[in-house]
């Protein structure tokens, strides 16, 4: 079968040790059956390892922050899509899905582009300060947690909480603290770096879990591979982990995504505890960086996306294969001085 | 007492968990043991497996036997430790 060519613009290029989803995106698209797919890369950063991956980036702009608002995003993405008639663009970040998901009814009627990403309800509905209604809604567990603003709120939590407690940025970092000083200081670290409110969360032990899934917005789970982190670096960051069997986690995923109507990629982090009972922690609305397990057991939830993007029917994986591990590693690439000049007087490469 | 259905056991006696993704190493007894939980045998028709192969007496075994099947539960590998959720 002859494969349709199309041109995905993809961001998250930060192969870093807390690394980005994008370059294992790419690497999906690029392995899949249905496409030829030519790589822009969209970074934000002169130093995203993905910027300098030739072979599997094929140009690489720069794009305004997300904080620089929708306008600027818009207008430098009229300037690529003049250059490279853009099908599909993948967005990989939380911060800057708010941008993408506003604009993506503009990018299809003014530039042609396919953006398929949850709603702006299911992207509000479901961040960490709304957990607790979030988990009443779709009767799902979640550890009991309250949003605060100021560390003077923080004496008053002994009311609700024990120590040790999980302090959470509204977008990144959560810390556990077993004190009241640890609690004041990791407030002021991640209130310093993501801004407030700080999120404080219940402390639940047990084994954590990670389910990677696409929705197909009608209520559909298109696939779902859940997986266990068997090497977690010191960001917690899963550095090696093996996908499982575990059909409690499966239907937890796929109960969601009816409830909710999921539309695009997205991680679950979850917390099973020694009593088999599963606490929802977070969900990510997008692919997460470990996404490539899931092209490694069968089920290519990049292409899969892609293909819902571009207005087609996809059918859902019906299994994935057991007991696949992915093993991360670090590689040091030479760069010429030349290509970090271009990418940063220039905004591409 | 009964190993989970779902455990898969190699030929080198590499133990694996799909449902939890946990693995382990055994020996050759702890193979063969795990290999006749999984057909089903009794504890009867193991200890007279072993004590007919294994220059060994009762009394070890069963202390031997009796430590193996608690490490087996500490792992969960053993039917009765996972509840299936709605």
């Amino acid at each position: 079968m002859k494969k349709k060519k199309i041109n995905v613009a993809v961001t998250g290029l930060n192969a870093i040790d807390s690394p980005g989803p994008g370059v294992p995106v790419i690497r999906a698209l690029k392995e899949s059956k249905l496409f030829d797919v030519r790589i822009i890369g969209l970074s934000y950063e002169a130093l995203e390892p993905g910027i300098y991956m030739h072979d599997i980036v094929d140009k690489t702009y720069q794009i305004p922050l997300p904080s620089a608002g929708k306008a600027s995003l818009l207008e430098r993405l009229k300037y690529i899509n003049s250059v490279e008639k853009i099908d599909v663009i993948i967005p990989n970040f939380d911060a800057e899905l708010y941008n993408f998901i506003t604009l993506s009814d503009k990018l299809k009627k003014e530039m042609g582009i396919n953006v398929f990403v949850p709603t702006l309800e299911q992207f509000e509905d479901r961040h960490k300060a709304n957990l607790s209604d979030y988990g009443k809604k779709h009767k799902i567990k979640v550890p009991y947690g309250k949003v605060i603003f100021s560390t003077a709120e923080i004496p008053k939590l002994t009311k609700e909480f024990a120590y040790p407690l999980v302090v959470k940025g509204k977008f990144y970092d959560a810390y556990i603290a077993y004190s009241e000083q640890q609690a004041y200081t990791y407030f002021n670290k991640i209130s310093a770096k993501w801004g407030l409110p700080i999120i404080i969360q219940e402390f639940v032990t047990g084994q954590e879990v990670n389910v990677t899934a696409i929705g197909d917005g009608k209520g559909n789970t298109i696939g779902a591979v859940p997986m266990r982190k068997q090497y977690i670096t010191d960001k917690g960051k899963a550095w090696s982990g093996i996908s499982i069997d575990d059909k409690n986690l499966l239907s937890m995923t796929q109960k969601l995504i009816r409830s909710t109507k999921w539309r695009g990629g997205m991680e679950l982090e979850i917390i099973k505890t020694n009593k088999g009972d599963y606490y929802l922690l977070e969900i990510n609305p997008r692919f997460p960086a470990w996404v490539y397990l899931a092209v490694g057991c069968g089920q290519n939830h990049p292409e899969a996306l892609v293909q819902l993007a571009l207005g087609k029917d996809v059918k859902p994986f019906k299994k994935y294969d057991i007991g696949k591990m992915f093993v991360r590693y670090s590689y040091d690439m030479i760069v010429s001085l030349k290509e970090f000049e271009t990418i940063s007087t220039l905004g591409e490469l | 007492m009964k190993i989970k259905k779902n455990i898969a056991l190699s030929d080198s006696g590499f133990v694996f968990d799909p449902a939890t993704g946990d693995s382990f190493t055994t020996n050759l007894i702890g193979m063969e043991i795990i290999k006749m939980l999984k057909d089903g045998k009794s504890h009867q028709e193991i200890k007279t497996a072993v004590l007919k192969k294994y220059l060994t007496d009762e009394a070890t075994f069963e202390k031997d036997n009796y430590d193996f099947i608690n490490m087996l539960t500490k792992h969960r590998l053993t039917d009765g430790d996972e509840k299936e959720k709605d």
